[in-house]
Order: C-alpha cells, then sequence, then structure tokens
C-alpha cells in the first residue's frame, strides 16, 4: 500500500535534543517521517514520547536541533499550524463549552463552517456512541474517555496534513478502542494523512501503524517497518528490557 | 489517627506548589492577617474606655450585649462569603480502613483552628478582663460572659457550614430569611419587639448566674452533631464531594459574525464571561464600580483636586479593562497549548482581547454620562479618561500580559481569591492609573484644564492611530514568551 503514495518528506528531525535541569530527555539524531505515514512512537513512561511530540507543535523550545514541518522551521515560523492538528491531553480542550460548540471553534480556525463541521460530524455517530453530541454538557462535565473523543475528533476537522495524537487509546473503552483503530486505517489509506501515534500498548500500535519507532530514554532505539511478526518483536524487546532492569537491580541489592 | 491527620495537614500546607511561588503573596497575606489581629486587639482593648467616653451614661457592658446579636449576624455574613468547611481534601481519604465519622470529627474540628475563630478572641477577653477590673464585676461572672460570647462565635462558625450546604448554589432560597431579618429589624425600629434587647437580657442573665454559659456550649455541641449528621449523610463521592454538573445549552452569538476574523475568539471569550464564575462576578463588580463616582463628585474637598477625577475616570470606564485586563491571557490557561498549536495567528487572538474590552470601555463610558449632572468638567474628563484608555491602557495592559504565567481555575469564586496574581498585577498599577493622573495635575497646575484633558486625549488618539505597529509589538512579546507562558499555565495548584 505505502508503495502507491509518493514518498516525501514531511517531517523531519534533526539533531533534536532536549535537556531539563541537565538531564537530557530527549535525543534524536535524525529522524523522517513521509507524507502520508501513519507512524506510532512506542516506549516506557518517561521514554521522551510527550516531549517529542510538544517539541513537534512548538509547545517547548528544543535545547539543540530543529523540526522541520513540510520544511518550515516550526520553532520559526507559524506557517505549519493550518495543516497541522493535534490532541494531546484535556489541556486541548476548553472546558466550558459543549461538544458542539467546540467543534465549530476549531471548524472556525480551519476555515470550515456550520454546516461543514456538521456534516463531517455525521460520519462519527458510531464513533461518539451517543455521548457526545446533543447531551447539554460542557466538555469539562465529561467523563475522561468521551472528552478524549471529542479531542481526537476535533483534531481532525478540516482535513489536515498532519495529525499527532498522543495516547489517543488510553481511557478509551474497547469499542471505541476498535472503531478509533478502524478510523485510523481508514484515513492512513484513503487519504495522504500523516498520521502520529504514540501509545504504551504494542497491540494497538502495532494493528494500525505502517512503521514504529521504540524510544527508550530519551534515544531512538529500534525503528521497524510493520510486519507479522513486529509485535513478537516488540514484546521481547520491553520484555528483555525489563527483565534485564529487575538483573541489574537484584544484582545491585546483592551488593 | 488524629496525628496523621495533622501530619498530613502541615504537608499539604508546605509543599504546596504555591509556596515557593508566591511568597511574596503568602507574606502580603500575612501582613493583612497582622493587620486585622492588630486592630481588634486594640478595638478589645480601648473597646471600654471608648463606650465609656462616648456614652458616659451607659453602662458598656450592656451596649455590648445589645449589640451583640448584630455583630454575630454580620460575622456570619463574613463567613458566607469567605469561609469554606474543606471537603474536597478529604477525598482521596474515603478508600482508606478510617471511619468515615473520624474524618468527618476531624473536618469539624479542624475548622475551629481558623484564622476567623481566633480574631474575636482578640476582641472578647480583653474587653472582659477591663469590665472585670473596671466595674468590679465577679471574676466567675465575666468568665461566664467570655465564654458565653465565644461558644456564640463558635456557633455562628458551624451556622455558617450548615448554611452553605443549603443556599450556596442557590441564593434565591435565602429570601425569606432574608425576609424575616428585615421584619425583626422593623420590628426593632418602631419598638414593638425587640430581639436585640431579648439577647442582651439573656446576656445579662449569665452575668448574673455564670453557670448559664453552659446554654451557648450546649448550642455549640447540637450545631456540632447535626453539622456532623449532614456531612456523614453526604459523605459520598455523588454526593457533595463531585462537583455539580450544570445544564449546558449550546449558543453562538450569530450577530458577532460582522466582526469577521477575530469573530469565533469574540463568541469564546463572552462563553468565557458568561459561563464561569470567576469572570462573570467581573460583570456586576464594574457594574457596582459604576456608583464609584458617587464617592467622590459631590465631595467639596475634592472639587479643587481635579486629578482626582482622572482616577476616578480612568477607574470607572475602565474597571473591566482592569479587572479582566490584567489576567489576560491567563483566562486561557486551562487551554493554552491548544490555542498555541492551533491555526491562530497571534495577532488576531490579542485584537480579539482588545475589541472586546474596548467594547466595555464604550459601554461604560456611556453608563457614566449621567455624572455631568456634577458639571461638564466631569463628563469632559470622563471622555477623555475612556480615550486613554482605549489608545494607551489597552496595549499597556496586553502587554503586560506576555508576562503572566500563572494558572486560573475559571470555576473558582472571585473572592478573596488572589489566584494568577504575580507581581505583574501589582506593577501595572502604576502606568495605568499614576501616569495619566501626574501627566493630568502638571498640565493642569501650570497650564490650563484644557490643555491637560486635551492632551490625555490626545496621548489616546495617538495611540489609536498606531494601534497596529503596536499589537504588532505586543504579540512579538507572546512570541518570545510562549514557552514560559505554556509552562507556567500548566502548573496547577494554588
Amino acid at each position: 500500500m505505502a508503495l502507491n503514495k509518493p514518498v516525501n518528506k514531511m517531517i523531519t528531525v534533526t539533531n533534536l535534543s532536549k535537556v531539563y535541569n541537565g538531564t537530557c530527555v530527549l535525543n534524536i539524531e535524525h529522524l523522517e517521517i513521509p507524507r502520508g505515514q501513519s507512524f506510532g512512537l512506542v516506549g516506557n513512561n518517561g521514554a521522551g514520547k510527550t516531549t517529542f511530540f510538544s517539541l513537534l507543535l512548538d509547545l517547548i523550545q528544543p535545547t539543540t536541533g530543529n523540526v522541520f514541518n513540510n520544511e518550515i522551521t516550526v520553532s520559526q515560523s507559524e506557517e505549519w499550524k493550518p495543516f497541522t492538528s493535534s490532541f494531546i491531553d484535556e489541556s486541548f480542550l476548553i472546558g466550558y463549552l459543549t461538544p458542539e460548540e467546540y467543534f465549530n471553534f476549531v471548524g472556525d480556525l480551519r476555515n470550515r463552517n456550520k454546516a461543514d463541521v456538521a456534516a463531517f460530524l455525521q460520519n462519527f455517530e458510531d464513533f461518539f456512541n451517543g455521548e457526545i453530541l446533543g447531551r447539554n454538557k460542557y466538555l469539562r462535565d465529561l467523563s475522561k474517555g468521551n472528552q478524549k473523543k471529542a479531542g481526537i475528533v476535533a483534531a481532525l476537522i478540516g482535513e489536515p496534513e498532519v495529525v499527532i495524537l498522543d495516547e489517543p487509546f488510553a481511557n478509551l473503552d474497547p469499542t471505541t478502542q476498535i472503531r478509533l483503530k478502524a478510523l485510523i486505517r481508514e484515513l492512513s489509506e484513503k487519504s495522504e494523512m500523516t498520521i502520529l501515534i504514540s501509545s504504551h500498548d504494542l497491540i494497538h500500535v502495532t494493528e494500525v501503524c505502517e512503521r514504529i519507532v521504540v524510544l527508550d530514554k530519551g534515544l531512538v532505539v529500534n525503528d521497524i517497518k510493520t510486519s507479522e511478526a513486529t509485535l513478537k518483536e516488540l514484546e521481547q524487546y520491553f520484555a528483555g528490557g525489563y527483565a534485564k532492569e529487575v538483573k541489574e537491580s537484584s544484582q545491585a541489592e546483592n551488593i | 489517627m488524629y496525628r496523621r491527620f495533622i501530619s498530613l495537614q502541615w504537608k499539604a500546607f508546605f509543599r504546596s506548589a504555591s509556596l515557593g511561588r508566591s511568597l511574596g503573596l503568602k507574606i502580603f497575606m500575612a501582613f493583612i492577617a497582622i493587620y486585622f489581629a492588630i486592630v481588634f486587639l486594640l478595638l478589645g482593648v480601648g473597646l471600654y474606655p471608648l463606650l465609656k467616653e462616648a456614652l458616659p451614661e451607659q453602662e458598656p457592658l450592656n451596649i455590648v450585649n445589645r449589640w451583640l446579636l448584630i455583630y454575630l449576624g454580620l460575622e456570619l455574613m463574613m463567613r458566607f462569603f469567605l469561609q469554606t468547611l474543606p471537603v474536597m481534601t478529604v477525598k482521596p481519604l474515603l478508600t482508606f480502613p478510617i471511619p468515615r465519622k473520624k474524618v468527618v470529627n476531624y473536618m469539624l474540628l479542624q475548622s475551629l483552628f481558623s484564622f476567623f475563630n481566633f480574631l474575636p478572641l482578640l476582641l472578647i477577653v480583653p474587653f472582659a478582663v477591663f469590665t472585670a477590673y473596671k466595674e468590679d464585676a465577679s471574676a466567675a461572672a465575666m468568665v461566664g460572659w467570655a465564654v458565653a460570647v465565644y461558644g456564640l462565635v463558635l456557633c455562628v462558625n458551624y451556622m455558617n457550614f450548615l448554611l452553605k450546604k443549603k443556599f450556596a448554589d442557590n441564593l434565591k432560597a435565602l429570601l425569606p430569611y432574608v425576609v424575616a431579618i428585615l421584619v425583626l429589624y422593623a420590628l426593632e425600629r418602631f419598638e414593638i419587639f425587640g430581639i436585640t434587647e431579648l439577647v442582651a437580657s439573656g446576656m445579662e442573665a449569665v452575668l448574673e448566674m455564670p453557670f448559664l454559659a453552659v446554654i451557648p456550649l450546649l448550642l455549640l455541641i447540637a450545631l456540632y452533631k447535626w453539622n456532623q449528621n449532614v456531612l456523614l449523610k453526604r459523605f459520598y463521592l455523588d454526593e457533595s464531594l463531585k462537583g455539580k454538573v450544570t445544564e449546558a445549552r449550546s449558543q453562538d452569538f450569530q450577530w458577532l459574525r460582522k466582526f469577521g476574523n477575530i469573530a469565533p475568539f469574540l463568541q469564546l471569550d463572552l462563553k468565557l464571561i458568561w459561563r464561569n464564575k470567576r469572570p462573570r462576578s467581573l460583570i456586576f463588580i464594574s457594574l457596582l464600580i459604576m456608583g464609584y463616582g458617587m464617592i467622590f463628585y459631590p465631595n467639596d474637598a475634592y472639587q479643587d483636586m481635579q486629578a482626582f477625577f482622572v482616577f476616578v475616570g480612568i477607574f470607572m470606564t475602565g474597571i473591566f479593562m482592569i479587572n479582566f485586563g490584567q489576567f489576560i491571557p491567563a483566562w486561557d490557561s486551562s487551554y493554552y497549548s491548544m490555542m498555541m498549536s492551533q491555526n491562530i495567528p497571534l495577532k488576531q487572538y490579542l485584537n480579539s482581547k482588545a475589541a472586546l474590552i474596548i467594547f466595555s470601555i464604550v459601554l461604560l463610558t456611556i453608563l457614566t454620562t449621567p455624572y455631568v449632572y456634577f458639571g461638564y468638567n466631569v463628563l469632559i474628563i470622563n471622555l477623555a479618561c475612556a480615550v486613554y484608555n482605549i489608545g494607551v491602557n489597552v496595549p499597556i495592559l496586553l502587554l503586560a500580559g506576555s508576562y503572566n504565567r500563572k494558572r486560573i481555575d475559571l470555576e473558582k469564586s472571585p473572592f478573596m481569591n488572589y489566584q494568577g496574581t504575580g507581581a505583574a498585577q501589582w506593577l501595572i498599577a502604576i502606568p495605568l492609573m499614576v501616569i495619566p493622573i501626574i501627566i493630568f495635575w502638571l498640565l493642569n497646575k501650570f497650564i490650563s484644564f484644557e490643555v491637560a484633558v486635551i492632551t490625555l486625549a490626545a496621548l489616546g488618539f495617538i495611540g489609536i492611530l498606531f494601534r497596529s505597529v503596536i499589537m504588532d509589538m505586543v504579540a512579538q512579546s507572546y512570541k518570545k514568551n510562549k514557552y514560559a507562558m505554556i509552562n507556567g499555565f500548566k502548573q496547577t495548584g494554588e
């Protein structure tokens, strides 16, 4: 499938690092994400996933290096914003709006009128499962899972070329997880959308991503093109890493 | 068990995120606390001689007894607005193997150690000592009296919590009680039935038979038990510990569409103001401040000090500007990362804020026009101040906003709420208020009133003319401080 797409780069990262108080939390020498790829980022807590996404969105300042989004340096120009959208956490939601108002607000920012947004939302009736629209509730009063649903869908409004979702599967119920996977697969197959996803759940990522990058303590330790064997490989990696750490700490105790 | 609770409390205070960050604010609050403590102490010591001097033919103790009910009423009112029972802090304890009654008891006992309960002590004890010394009243009588009064104060403490539970979300339900108070006041006024007399004679009885001081204490225990029962019944996640969910209705303020590309932000800001407690109360404050002129304009003392009228003018026409503007963009703090990664040009965002504030200035200026009754000077000064506010103060406030780093929780009450307040908020008052007053004062004193007014207005017009350039500069400052702002707004906790 990937072969049918013209391979040109969407996101390029060079020499990117972030240091907090002398601790390096992210250090990526070079990473390219081609247009239309569905890209998965996995790693344990503290591996640097959210830091990486925040750098892509210019929410934090890189210590060294640059992020280029469609050849625009994100820390210097705002030109990448019209074609990039994201949902990182609840701080991307405006609590005192109803979901409808929030979708319309995002639609406004992306030059979509109310009718466009309404037509767009029609596609998500299944996904919302009747829990988002027309419930007369503010976003702040929705459950965590429903907030996430609203945030993810809002990130898809206006046909962005790059979509960044941090932990989209967390807090979702099983039905919605399955629907979200189908949705992401459909988007990456039928459109040119570049989708970046991070997750703790190895099964989910291997199911939806063409490519998976493993981060560990801020470093890229693995870069895999997804295949049948990928899940096993990843599971082994994380189990091995964990076993190794346990061994090390027990050794430390023995001394 | 209680020892553990206390150690938790201790840690909560010293490890709160704000202790380090806003030490200045803490010191300021400490000063206020010390100030009030000293005032109460001085009043406590001085009350007896003062009353003796003012009303020599009456006994001070008797006067105090008659005013006691009014004092308690006022205290109840003050507590109603300022004091809350910290219910939320016990939420994590719900699942621990701690008897619920213990947690409730702890919460209620802890409330006794509030500053509100400490202050009256400074008033009651010195007065009682003084009276016992001067009047040859028996020590036992005065001890009984002090215990009774303090017991009543503590009753107010617990009464407040009961009232809050009942009425905090539904102030309208208070109406019958307000009417009842008014009726009692009328009865008193027309000397049909004096409730304060009743309380006073009760206190006299305590003085004669000190053991009667047990009655307020019994009342206190009863109120404590009542609170305990109410809390025990409501001590579930789905009851009092969960926030209220309000029915939401979608609105879209379509008429704002004609403002073009800033319309979405204006819509957002209007919703922000209508739907959140803290910004909503700003509207009422702004309208209240409209009465400010009544303090100054009719007063002969200020007629020769027109510079004061500049202060009043800046303040009245710009009250919403000051209250709302000083916390830009902290109002959007809870979703600031979204605003910064969405397709939002900073200048557009800032222009919409400016437009909202300018609209408020125009509206408030129109509302102040009746003050023309006190002379055309007043009207002219107010108009000049409005122009100055629009042209100079709005950009200054927006620029200062780029140094805001503190998050604001929109749903907290604004009374005594210093959340989001930092050095920037205090410093900003200088250019905002002091500079126009000085300019006006100098020109008015050494040249003429006309020149002074025209200069103020001209400065405003210059600001309006160069609006676009100035807003570019402001936007640059926001850009420069972007990362620090995002990081600051993420820090939750007081």
